[in-house]
């Protein structure tokens, strides 16, 4: 049974995982774009992944891994959902969109 | 403290550090479609870094594949969701072109940061 890495050194990592999140803050404040901050959430995704990994082992609560693979599949969902209806629906915001001539929809038989 | 242990440390140190330079990366690059190479590359290998150095650590060989699993997945999500945001980048940068761009242009006055050293940088 290996000793495990010493908390001490956890604990260092765990402070520079934060360090970088905090830095990421100054991408979100500044960056011109949507896109910008749209991948700075993906940053605190994987970053967030990392941070409750080593949590869980300075802590040794081991449920902390579980809520990591919830935090990776949360994110993926964020992203896709935001660039799909957000972000695509500023491109159709201006006009309302003409209904479609090929559908079948209200052709009487 | 054992070779392994020494060995955890220097993975999830070297972990640790990839994370810091990725967000260097994300501070310092200047476009959009630039820093989502520094995001999801560095940051994964990173993860990546730091799940090897917990691996040894857990209690059985289960939830050492977890840690894996879990890698694995941060790496799919991160793919998946940086090809969707630089689509729609590129879309809206062509959309853009023909007008006035969106992009914001290499400046290194406007993106450097503060220090003793930058010449660019403000006081």
């Amino acid at each position: 049974m290996t000793p495990g890495v010493p908390h001490s050194v956890l604990a260092v990592v765990a402070a520079v995982l934060l360090g970088t999140v905090v830095l990421g803050l100054i991408r979100i404040w500044r960056g011109p774009d949507l896109a910008d901050r749209i991948l700075t959430a993906q940053l605190f995704g994987t970053t967030g992944v990392a941070l409750l990994l080593v949590l869980g082992q300075i802590q040794e609560a081991p449920a902390l891994r579980d809520v990591a693979l919830l935090l990776a599949l949360m994110a993926v969902l964020t992203m896709v959902a935001f660039v799909a209806r957000v972000w695509r629906a500023e491109d159709h915001s201006a006009a309302p969109r003409p209904p479609n001539e090929h559908s079948d929809a209200g052709r009487g038989k | 403290m054992s070779l392994v242990s020494m060995l955890q440390s220097v993975l999830v140190l070297s972990g640790a550090l990839f994370f810091l330079i990725g967000t260097v990366g994300l501070l310092r690059l200047p476009d959009a479609l630039a820093r989502l190479h520094a995001l999801t590359k560095v940051d994964n290998l990173g993860l990546g870094l730091i799940i090897f150095g917990l691996m040894p650590s857990a209690g059985s060989v289960a939830v050492a594949l977890k840690l894996l699993l879990i890698w694995a997945l941060v790496l799919a999500a991160s793919a998946t969701a940086a090809h969707l945001i630089a689509n729609a980048k590129y879309v809206r940068q062509r959309e853009n072109a023909d007008g006035a761009s969106s992009t914001p242009q290499l400046d290194p006055a406007r993106d450097a940061m503060p220090g003793r050293g930058n010449k660019h940088a403000a006081p």
